[in-house]
């Protein structure tokens, strides 16, 4: 079986470091990358509406000189006629060289990179994993701290079906003396696998609060997250504790001058838009860099399998 | 009470007592046309009391399974009425098609014909977490 990225912690320490060296030498020196994917094919097979995060994928594909097939409904195609992940997967293998795909089943990737003989990014199944997300995160921290170690991370909003939150806990979670801060109203808190089999199971100190505002002056990070609508049963649940935790200029009257903001995207209201001028908000970089950590992750798993 | 001892078959031994019923039942014995003897609460030495499945007849056993239910159970495979094998079971790494993923959003929930399959992700609390959407197994 080819080496595919299913879940963040398929990567390895070292490999996560690999591919943030990769990302930072792309930025500097992009025209020895231009080239290097010339006459390979990624194609993108999204069974779920993402704009960005398909973009994403493309435009890595393109600066590295490589071409794309794409799929922007693979769930009225294929799907809609009763195709299993697991046929179309070997189908799609026939026609390109590495698969990004998003599905809204929790396990669809692992299902498609049992099954294809190419490399398969999971690019979102569902509310389980998001690796690439995670290694935007992962660079933008990186470029903006220099280090990881001995940070204070603020994790805040939907910090229980926020699949982003758990693997940037499970990357962070592998460094020295990286604290976090859980900041979410109470029906939203960090389900306690993650604390049990995280948090603790490394012996990292955390702490859980309500008080975004009380927690603000001790964090080097903040991640805001979306309550995202999908993700309820329920209406009303949702709308109640959507607007719960809004950033605004106010609350960042007491936060560190060098903290990073960062938010995965889509934003609906979490972070008021007069932030967006503020040096500390770094969330559009984390769209870039998400394209350059793409970049570097097709290359690593285009040359495992011995393609490149 | 009298129980007679058998010819070629198995004989699960020194499960904890109470789960006979389960194993009889997650192993299939009740669709079986053979002769099953489950007997419960057996004085033990060892464990104070336990329960033991007779099946008289060689059938192919999912060890897996009864690794997953109790894994201190043992399995005695009986030739010619003499005892060929001792197992002792342990907790097996990865379950497949033992039990299945109740989570709705699971792909397996889905996909045709895809293999259920579990992975034990804590020994010390005997936890299974489904390999594709890593819930916990019920």
């Amino acid at each position: 079986m080819v080496r595919s990225l299913i879940d963040i912690t398929d990567l390895s320490t070292g490999e996560l470091e690999e591919l943030l060296e990769t990302a930072q030498d792309i930025i500097a020196h992009p025209a020895d990358y231009a080239r290097l994917c010339a006459g390979k094919k990624l194609a993108t097979l999204f069974f779920e509406p993402s704009t960005r995060t398909r973009l994403s994928f493309e435009a890595a594909m393109y600066e590295l000189g490589g071409n794309v097939l794409s799929v922007t409904d693979a769930a009225s195609s294929s799907a809609a006629k009763g195709e299993s992940v697991a046929d179309t997967a070997k189908v799609i293998s026939c026609y390109a060289d590495i698969i990004a795909m998003r599905h809204p089943k929790e396990g669809a990737a692992l299902v498609a990179a049992l099954n294809a003989s190419i490399p398969v990014i999971n690019a979102g199944d569902g509310g389980h994993c998001h690796p690439t997300q995670t290694l935007a995160d992962l660079l933008t921290i990186r470029r903006e701290k220099g280090h990881f170690d001995g940070l204070t991370v603020g994790l805040c909003g939907d910090l229980k079906f926020g699949r982003t939150v758990h693997s940037l806990i499970n990357a962070l979670a592998r460094y020295e003396n990286v604290r976090f801060v859980l900041i979410s109203p109470e029906e939203l808190k960090v389900p306690s696998y993650v604390k049990k089999e995280v948090l603790q199971k490394q012996g990292l100190a955390y702490e859980q609060t309500t008080d975004l505002e009380a927690a603000m002056p001790e964090l080097d990070i903040l991640y805001m997250t979306r309550v995202q609508r999908e993700r309820f049963f329920n209406e009303e649940d949702y709308l109640r504790l959507k607007d719960s935790y809004i950033l605004t200029p106010d609350k960042l009257r007491g936060a560190k001058q060098d903290l990073a903001i960062l938010h995965p995207l889509p934003r609906v209201n979490e972070i008021s838009v007069a932030i967006d001028k503020d040096t500390r908000a770094c969330y559009f970089k984390q769209v870039l860099n998400g394209k350059y950590m793409r970049m570097a992750l097709i290359l690593k798993l285009l040359k495992e399998a011995g393609t490149l | 009470m009298n129980i007679d001892s058998i010819r070629n078959g198995v004989v699960i031994d020194h499960i904890s007592a109470g789960r006979g019923m389960k194993l009889y039942e997650l192993l299939g014995l009740d669709e079986l046309d053979v002769s099953v003897a489950i007997i419960k609460n057996v004085v033990s030495r060892k464990m104070g009391k336990k329960d033991i499945i007779k099946i008289d007849a060689e059938l192919p056993v999912n060890f897996d399974l009864i690794g997953y239910v109790d894994p201190g159970a043992t399995v005695n495979i009986i030739k010619d009425g003499e005892l060929v094998e001792k197992l002792d079971l342990d907790m097996p790494e990865l379950l497949r098609g033992v039990i299945k993923c109740k989570n709705p959003r699971c792909i397996s929930s889905t996909e045709q014909e895809l293999e259920q399959v579990f992975r034990l992700t804590d020994r010390k609390n005997k936890v299974y977490r489904c390999i594709y959407c890593e819930t916990k197994a019920p």
